[in-house]
């Protein structure tokens, strides 16, 4: 046992670290950039240094090496650590990339990916439907092949994003006659397409993140399939291939945790700080309990993916995201006990944004409460995951499908 | 980075787990926890005879020189099978001689502690609670002691006793020398029986200054990792008796409500396992964070555990509220780690003190 990273991974660290220092933040003309293309060049330069998309080949726009679990989490770590913008759209880069890689054409690779990469072409995901959630096979957005073009009818919801995505890759129903996973297919979509609509769902805490995309005869070129007809199921599971190389480093627990103690240290209890408070401290224990599991359940499985003892640790990858989402609801109900009167007040527009924050202010913390409820539903909800846990780590009955 | 067993530390727990499950199954553990005494000698010396007594005894003294995680695993595995034998008591009379004893103790207790012809035990509690070594009052000043110890595990069967003392103090006392006074206490735990220990012009030893800490510390880290082999067992007797109870015309485990039930006692227990692995890992190689992290693995895990015990229980329906249930066996397994050396809420107090909140 031994949870150094060792020389090799150190000496990787180092690179990175003074890879991050001598580009982020950007000096002279490139500062006056807007933030977004000074985050397209931040990520060129990392890609072309070897520190972002390290597998993906190089004629798709990728650095063209090699990688392993480790290496990717040390670079996480201190690209994180030094506020670079090195995560661009979630969605396109780690879901429709490995998704191209795995089953695109050569020209789709081409026009694609490289784009994708540094940030420059921004991707929604269309695939919940307002009849189509945890059952999404159900799903009811239809495309009909007309001579060249698809022609896209019916709706999409809680598409993230997709006002600002310049393309969406989702999954439509191609072969009505065929049986519900049969009948789908994966296709990418320019969202300037006419006959597209996509408008904002202003969310509980008040952001502007989430929409609902409307389809009336939108017609895409027939070319913009991924996989053949009636495979979009199977396409859009390969990106789950991919994920081994994911697994979170668990150091988003730790700030959180780390930003609630700070919380309990302003925040006061009876004229003294709230962390000198008995109760305050026995729920600090409690949680951080959790956020520790947590952290070593991701070594654990960090060092199993890195032996390729994969199933070893199936336990933590199939609890992964319920146990951060139950510690997510720990930190949210005491930090809104710390809040007190605060938390009558709503978030303000930055905060009610996504993403790592700079500061853990109170506004943070009341748009935090919120938003951790939305890891409860979000890419499988909480419910479906301990239907996950029972039947295929407890080997329980599986539940009975209809339709 | 390597947050993982060794090939050898996995074929230990396999050792174990194969003997006991041969030599003590769930009929046995029962039989032994109904019995006179809760004791199981000759379950005891085939343990022994795998060398667990010397795991943790230095290789010069007759023993594996083994590390806390590997005695860890073992408990793991014994609280995995509710395995009725003096583990962890030994065990830590063991560590305080390697961690506290002077050269002639160790030459003089190790080797017979090794072998099995001593079995070990400590006495760290006293009357109200009073597990934390600076709570300790009974006097080791000269040479011979006297006072009271509570909740002491094996009591009149153990031969060599290592007591907590005035200070954090630890001392030798020959339980063969006489002068001292076991009375059994009527335990919930019947497979790891407490005798209240009464010292009387007892001749003591006293080991070097502030062992009294990191014994506490290490039994912290054993009664979690026994309570994680607990709590993980508990959850398989539940999805087996969930499995094969029918209502409604099918298994109870094909309703949702108690499929879920079942995953989030799963979710309970499983990730935590490396909180006891971090802290063993601690006590031997990260002295800073070891009090803390064995004050951390002791709380999260045992209370974990008994919330997944009592769930157990309530899968087993009226059954589960019977004698004759096994379940009860393993709820009260995980009671005696979550009670004894002190409860969760008194360790995150000490771990919150710790982290300088």
């Amino acid at each position: 046992m031994d949870l150094e990273f060792g020389a090799s991974y150190q000496r990787l660290r180092e690179e990175v670290r003074e890879f991050c220092a001598a580009h982020w933040p950007p000096r002279g003309e490139e500062a006056e950039l807007p933030p977004r293309d000074q985050a397209i060049r931040f990520r060129q330069r990392a890609i072309e240094a070897g520190i972002l998309f390290r597998t993906v080949p190089r004629e798709y726009g990728g650095a063209g090496g090699e990688t392993d679990v480790l290496s990717e989490t040390v670079i996480r770590q201190e690209l994180d650590a030094a506020r670079t913008p090195h995560r661009s759209s979630v969605q396109g880069t780690h879901m429709l990339v490995p998704t191209l890689l795995e089953c695109g054409t050569e020209e789709q690779k081409q026009s694609y990916i490289a784009k994708t990469l540094t940030g420059e072409l921004r991707w929604c995901q269309g695939y919940s439907e307002p009849g189509a959630g945890s059952d999404l096979a159900s799903l009811q957005s239809r495309a009909e092949l007309d001579g060249e073009h698809w022609v896209l009818n019916g709706q999409k919801i809680w598409t993230s994003q997709a006002t600002e995505a310049d393309m969406m890759f989702g999954l439509f129903r191609t072969e009505p006659e065929a049986q519900k996973h049969a009948g789908i297919s994966y296709l990418l979509v320019p969202m300037d397409t006419p006959g597209i609509d996509a408008r904002i769902l202003k969310m509980i805490n008040g952001g502007q993140d989430f929409c609902e995309v409307f389809f009336d005869d939108a017609r895409v070129p027939a070319a913009n399939i991924v996989g053949r007809r009636g495979e979009g199921w199977k396409v859009s599971r390969s990106t789950l291939k991919h994920e081994r190389l994911l697994i979170g480093d668990a150091s988003g627990a730790r700030r959180s945790f780390d930003g609630l103690l700070d919380l309990a240290r302003r925040a006061q209890r009876g004229g003294q700080p709230a962390i000198r408070d008995a109760g305050v401290r026995q729920r600090l224990a409690e949680i951080e309990g959790y956020v520790a599991s947590q952290e070593y359940a991701v070594a654990r499985m960090l060092t199993a993916i890195h032996k390729n003892e994969d199933m070893k640790v199936m336990n933590e990858m199939l609890m992964a995201k319920l146990l951060s989402t139950n510690t997510g609801q720990l930190v949210a109900r005491l930090a809104m006990e710390l809040l007190g009167d605060e938390g009558l007040t709503m978030p303000t527009a930055e905060d009610a944004a996504m993403g790592i924050p700079s500061e853990y202010t109170d506004s943070y913390w009341v748009s935090h409460s919120m938003m951790t409820l939305g890891t409860a539903i979000a890419g499988g909800a909480s419910n479906i995951q301990r239907n996950i846990i029972g039947e295929r780590l407890l080997g329980l009955p599986r539940d009975p499908r209809k339709g | 980075m390597d947050f993982s067993l060794s090939e050898e530390q996995e074929l230990l727990q396999d050792t174990v787990r194969s003997y006991t499950a041969n030599e003590c199954p769930p009929p046995r553990v029962r039989e032994v926890f109904d019995g006179e005494s809760g004791h199981d000698a000759d379950l005891w010396k085939g343990l022994v005879e795998m060398g667990l007594a010397g795991l943790a005894v230095p290789e010069a003294h007759g023993g594996a020189g083994l590390g806390l995680l590997d005695s860890a695993l073992v408990c793991e595995v014994l609280g995995a099978g509710a395995v009725p034998a003096p583990f962890l008591g030994h065990t830590l009379a063991v560590l305080a001689l390697r961690l506290g004893g002077s050269a002639p103790q160790q030459e003089r207790w190790l080797p017979a502690l090794a072998s099995g012809d001593r079995l070990g035990t400590v006495a760290l509690g006293e009357a109200g609670g009073a597990w934390a070594p600076e709570e300790w009052t009974l006097s080791l000043q000269g040479e011979r002691a006297d006072g009271a110890k509570t909740r002491v595990p094996a009591g009149p069967e153990a031969g060599l006793v290592v007591v907590g003392g005035a200070g954090g103090a630890l001392g030798l006392v020959d339980a063969s020398a006489g002068g001292l006074r076991w009375s059994a206490e009527d335990s919930l735990d019947r497979g790891r029986r407490l005798y209240a220990l009464e010292l009387e012009e007892v001749p003591i030893e006293t080991l070097a200054p502030g062992t009294g800490a990191r014994v506490r510390d290490a039994a912290l880290v054993l009664l979690a990792a026994d309570a994680f082999g607990a709590g993980t067992r508990l959850v398989r007797m539940a999805v087996d008796y969930a499995q094969a109870r029918q209502q409604f015309g099918q298994p109870i485990a094909a309703f949702q409500a108690v499929k879920h039930q079942l995953a989030n006692m799963a979710l309970d227990i499983d990730p935590t396992r490396g909180l006891f692995w971090y802290a063993a890992h601690a006590f031997d190689h990260l002295p800073e964070e070891s009090a803390r992290a064995a004050a951390l693995a002791k709380a999260h895990i045992t209370d974990r555990a008994m919330q997944v015990a009592r769930d157990a229980i309530e899968i087993h329906g009226g059954i589960g509220m019977t004698w004759e249930c096994d379940a009860q066996i393993w709820f009260k397994r995980a009671l005696f780690d979550r009670q004894w050396a002190g409860t969760p809420d008194t360790h995150r107090a000490r771990l919150a003190d710790l982290g300088g909140w």
